[in-house]
C-alpha cells in the first residue's frame, strides 16, 4: 500500500465526511497539538469541509512556536561567542528574538548552521576540534532520541567540544494545563510522531483525569478525517480514553528502546512555554552523568527575559483561545516576510499555516 | 524594507523577500519601462527587429548533480528565459568567477556540457569573461549569463500575459519538483530506491511546438525558484481575474512526494529547471496538450486549471480531497520540518 496515495483518496475522504455529518448531533471543540496536523488541516482544506458543529482548535504543537523568546536570545548569545558554531533545526533561523534573530546573526558573520539530524551535528563536532559546537535542542518527544543518541555517542568518543542547549518539551502536561486553565476542549487529536516514540500510554492519565477522548492521528487527510470521525463518535457516546488511528506507526507502548535512551540522558524538568508560562514536568533537562555537555552549566550566560512583541497574540493563539485572524497584526505588519511573532515564522505555526494556506472562507469571527 | 537590515539567505529564494528586494532596490534605482515589467526577458524594439534580452547567475551547490551540472544549467536556464518569452534564442554570453583550487578537469567538464547544451538548443556562445578569486571568496564556480533572442511580432503578447482572460486553461509541461529534490538528495547524500534526476533541459523545442499559432498562447513562464505557486500568484495578483487549480492534476513523481513528506516541503514551491507553465485559449487546450506530449520534455504535460472571473486576484487550489485554499507566494526559503 502506498500511504500517500491511499490516505489521500478522495472517495474515502468524502465517505468519512458523510459519516461525520450523519452522526454529529452537537457542537464539539477538537484541539490538535501538533504543528504537522495544523499544517495538514490547512493545506488540504479539511476545515472547509467539516460541518459547522465541529470547531477545530490549534494548540501548542509547533515546537518552534512554543520555544520562548529568551531561548532565541540565549542561542544568539552563544552564537556570538568566539570560536563557536551554533547548530539549529531549520525554522529557528527566522524566529524573532528580543533584538535580533539567528538569520540576521548568520548574515552578520556568526557561524550558525542548519542541520537535519544530530548525526550531522557529530560530524561537525569531529571536523572542528578547536571550536565549541553548541546544538540548540528544541522539539517534543519525537526529536529527543536524536539528541540523546548524539550525547551518548559524544560521551563514548570523548567529544569535549560538543554542547547542548536544551529546550526539549513533552506534551501531556501542557495539554493538562490547557484544560486546567478552563479552555473548552471536548477532545484532542493526539500527536502522531510524539506517540510513535513515547507510546499512546502517555495520554492515558490525561484522558482518565479529565474524562476526555484522545485519538492519535496520522498526517494524511484521510488519517485526520478518520480521527475526527472517531472523536465525534466517542464524544457523542460520552466515552473517554485514548484510541490510536495511526496504527501503522503508533502502539500503546511506543518505542521502548528510544524511551530507555531518553531516560539514560534526560530527566523531567519544568519548561517555559511561550504563551503559557512555566509548566512543571513538561520538559527535559540533561542528567548528572552528561552534565559536561550541558552548555548552561559549562558556559553559563545571563540573558534577561525580554518583552514579547507589542500586540502579538501568539500566546493566546498557541492556547487555542484566539485565531491568527483575530490578531490585529496578522497579515498586515506581521507576515511570513516580516514576522513579528514565532507563530508566523515556523512552517508549522498557526499563523503561517493560516497565512500560507488561507481558505476563501477564512472570515470567521473570533471564537471568544 | 528597513535599510539598516542586512541581506539574508531568504532574499535569494525567489519568494516575497526576493520580490521586495527587487522592487525596493533594483527596480527603484534602475527605473525604466523596459525593466519594470519584470518579465523573464525584456523586449527591446529596434527599427528592424524585436529583441528579448535576459540575464541570470548560477551559484548552485553541488556543481555536479544527477541530471546535470552548473554549466548545463546555465545554458538551458538562459535559453528558457528567452524561449518562454516567445523569442527564438540566438546568442549567449558567459562570465565565470572561479575559486582558486577548482580542478581544471571540473571546469572542462562544465564547459563541455555548456557547449553540448548550446548546440542542442541551437544557440551560440559569443562573449565571455573569466575571473579567478582567492580560495573562500566564491564557492567553486559561479557563472553569469546574458542571452539574446529574436521575437517574431506575433508573439509580443506572451511575456506580459496581457491577453489572458477568463476561460483560458492552465497547463504545466511535466512533473514538478524533480530538480529541487535531486539537488537535496545530492547535498544530503540521500540514497533513494529511485534516483531522482534534475530536469535541467532547454525548452525551446517545446515552445516552438506550441507556438505554431501564437494567438493560441496567452502566456508562458518557466517554473524555477519559488515553484509553480509563485507564478500562479504573480500572474493574477492585482488583476481582474482569478485562477482555479486542481491539485490532483498537478503531476509530481511519487519519489518526489515521498521526500517532500519527509522534509515537510510543499512541491508547489520547489524549483524546476526544465518545466514551464502555459496559459492557452480554451479552444486550443487539447491541441496544445498533444503538441507538448509529442515532445521529449513534455510527455507528462497536463491541464491543471483555468482562469476564472471568480475571486479576482487570487489563485485557489482545490486539494486532493476537495478542500480549498488560496495559493500564496512563499516568503523566503522553505526550511525542513523538525518533527
Amino acid at each position: 500500500m502506498n500511504f500517500s496515495v491511499e490516505f489521500r483518496n478522495e472517495k474515502i475522504a468524502k465517505a468519512l465526511l458523510t459519516e461525520i455529518k450523519s452522526i454529529i448531533k452537537s457542537k464539539i471543540r477538537i484541539m490538535e497539538v501538533c504543528g504537522g496536523h495544523t499544517m495538514a488541516i490547512r493545506r488540504y482544506g479539511i476545515h472547509t469541509l467539516l460541518p459547522n458543529e465541529i470547531e477545530l482548535l490549534s494548540g501548542p504543537g509547533c515546537p518552534v512556536c512554543v520555544t520562548d523568546q529568551q531561548f532565541i536570545d540565549m542561542s544568539i548569545a552563544y552564537a556570538r561567542l568566539p570560536d563557536c558554531i551554533l547548530l539549529i533545526y531549520g525554522d529557528m533561523l527566522r524566529i524573532p528574538g528580543t533584538a535580533s534573530s539567528l538569520d540576521r546573526e548568520k548574515a552578520s558573520g556568526c557561524d550558525i548552521r542548519i542541520i537535519y539530524s544530530t548525526i550531522q551535528a557529530l560530524e561537525i563536532v569531529r571536523k572542528n576540534p578547536s571550536k565549541r559546537i553548541i546544538f540548540a535542542a528544541i522539539g517534543f518527544e519525537t526529536t529527543v532520541p536524536g539528541t540523546a543518541i548524539a550525547l551518548k555517542q559524544a560521551k563514548i568518543e570523548g567529544l569535549d567540544n560538543f554542547f547542548v542547549l536544551c529546550a526539549h518539551k513533552t506534551m501531556p502536561m501542557a495539554m493538562e494545563t490547557l484544560i486546567e486553565e478552563g479552555i473548552p476542549i471536548d477532545g484532542y487529536i493526539g500527536p502522531g510522531h510524539v506517540s510513535a516514540i513515547a507510546g499512546s500510554k502517555i495520554f492515558d492519565p490525561l484522558a482518565t483525569k479529565y474524562n476526555i477522548p484522545v485519538v492519535i492521528s496520522g498526517f494524511e487527510p484521510v488519517d485526520l478525517l478518520q480521527s475526527v470521525c472517531l472523536l465525534v463518535q466517542m464524544f457523542q457516546e460520552g466515552r473517554s480514553g485514548v484510541e490510536i488511528q495511526y496504527k501503522r506507526l503508533v502502539t500503546h507502548q511506543g518505542n521502548v528502546k528510544a524511551q530507555h535512551l531518553i531516560e539514560e540522558v534526560f530527566e523531567p524538568d519544568t519548561q517555559y512555554w511561550r504563551g503559557i508560562g512555566a509548566i512543571p514536568g513538561s520538559g527535559l533537562k540533561i542528567r548528572k552523568g552528561y552534565e559536561k555537555f550541558d552548555v548552561q552549566k559549562q558556559l553559563p550566560i545571563q540573558v534577561e527575559r525580554g518583552p514579547e512583541p507589542k500586540g502579538c497574540l501568539c500566546g493566546q493563539i498557541l492556547k487555542g483561545i484566539k485565531r491568527p485572524t483575530d490578531c490585529k497584526l496578522f497579515g498586515k505588519t506581521c507576515t511570513p516576510t516580516h514576522p513579528i511573532g514565532a507563530c508566523m515564522v515556523s512552517s508549522e505555526g498557526s499563523c503561517q499555516s493560516f497565512y500560507t494556506y488561507q481558505s476563501p472562507e477564512d472570515l470567521r469571527e473570533s471564537i471568544v | 524594507m528597513n535599510r539598516n537590515e542586512v541581506i539574508l539567505i531568504g532574499h535569494g529564494s525567489g519568494g516575497r523577500l526576493t520580490r521586495e528586494l527587487i522592487d525596493e532596490i533594483f527596480v527603484k534605482k534602475f527605473d525604466n519601462p523596459l525593466l519594470s515589467g519584470l518579465h523573464d526577458a525584456s523586449i527591446i524594439e529596434t527599427d528592424s527587429e524585436k529583441i528579448a534580452f535576459t540575464t541570470d547567475s548560477y551559484v548552485i551547490d553541488p556543481i555536479f548533480f544527477p541530471g546535470g551540472n552548473i554549466g548545463k544549467l546555465a545554458i538551458s536556464g538562459t535559453v528558457n528565459d528567452l524561449c518562454v518569452s516567445g523569442s527564438i534564442p540566438k546568442y549567449i554570453s558567459c562570465g565565470f568567477i572561479i575559486e582558486e583550487g577548482l580542478p581544471i578537469s571540473d571546469l572542462e567538464n562544465i564547459v563541455t556540457s555548456m557547449a553540448s547544451e548550446a548546440e542542442r538548443a541551437g544557440v551560440f556562445i559569443v562573449a565571455g569573461d573569466t575571473k579567478v578569486v582567492k580560495r573562500g571568496q566564491c564557492d567553486k564556480i559561479f557563472i553569469n549569463t546574458s542571452g539574446i533572442g529574436i521575437i517574431p511580432s506575433d508573439r509580443l503578447h506572451i511575456s506580459s500575459g496581457k491577453t489572458i482572460q477568463p476561460g483560458d486553461k492552465i497547463l504545466v509541461s511535466g512533473t514538478l519538483g524533480d530538480h529541487a529534490i535531486a539537488i537535496l538528495a545530492a547535498r544530503e547524500n540521500l540514497t533513494l530506491d529511485e534516483e531522482i534526476q534534475s530536469d535541467t533541459a532547454p525548452l525551446n523545442k517545446l515552445t516552438e511546438a506550441v507556438l505554431v499559432h501564437p494567438s493560441d498562447l496567452r502566456f508562458m513562464r518557466d517554473i524555477t525558484r519559488g515553484g509553480l505557486a509563485t507564478i500562479l500568484t504573480e500572474v493574477c495578483e492585482n488583476k481582474d481575474f482569478g485562477i482555479d487549480v486542481d491539485e490532483k492534476n498537478i503531476p509530481i513523481r511519487q519519489s518526489v512526494k515521498s521526500i517532500c513528506e519527509l522534509y515537510g516541503f510543499d512541491p508547489l514551491y520547489l524549483a524546476n529547471e526544465g518545466k514551464m507553465m502555459l496559459i492557452v485559449r480554451q479552444e486550443s487546450e487539447n491541441i496544445i496538450l498533444q503538441r507538448l506530449k509529442t515532445e521529449k520534455h513534455g510527455v507528462d504535460a497536463t491541464i491543471i486549471g483555468e482562469i476564472t472571473i471568480s475571486h479576482p486576484g487570487k489563485a485557489i487550489l482545490k486539494s486532493v480531497i476537495g478542500g480549498r485554499r488560496i495559493i500564496e507566494m512563499l516568503s523566503g526559503e522553505m526550511l525542513p520540518r523538525i518533527c
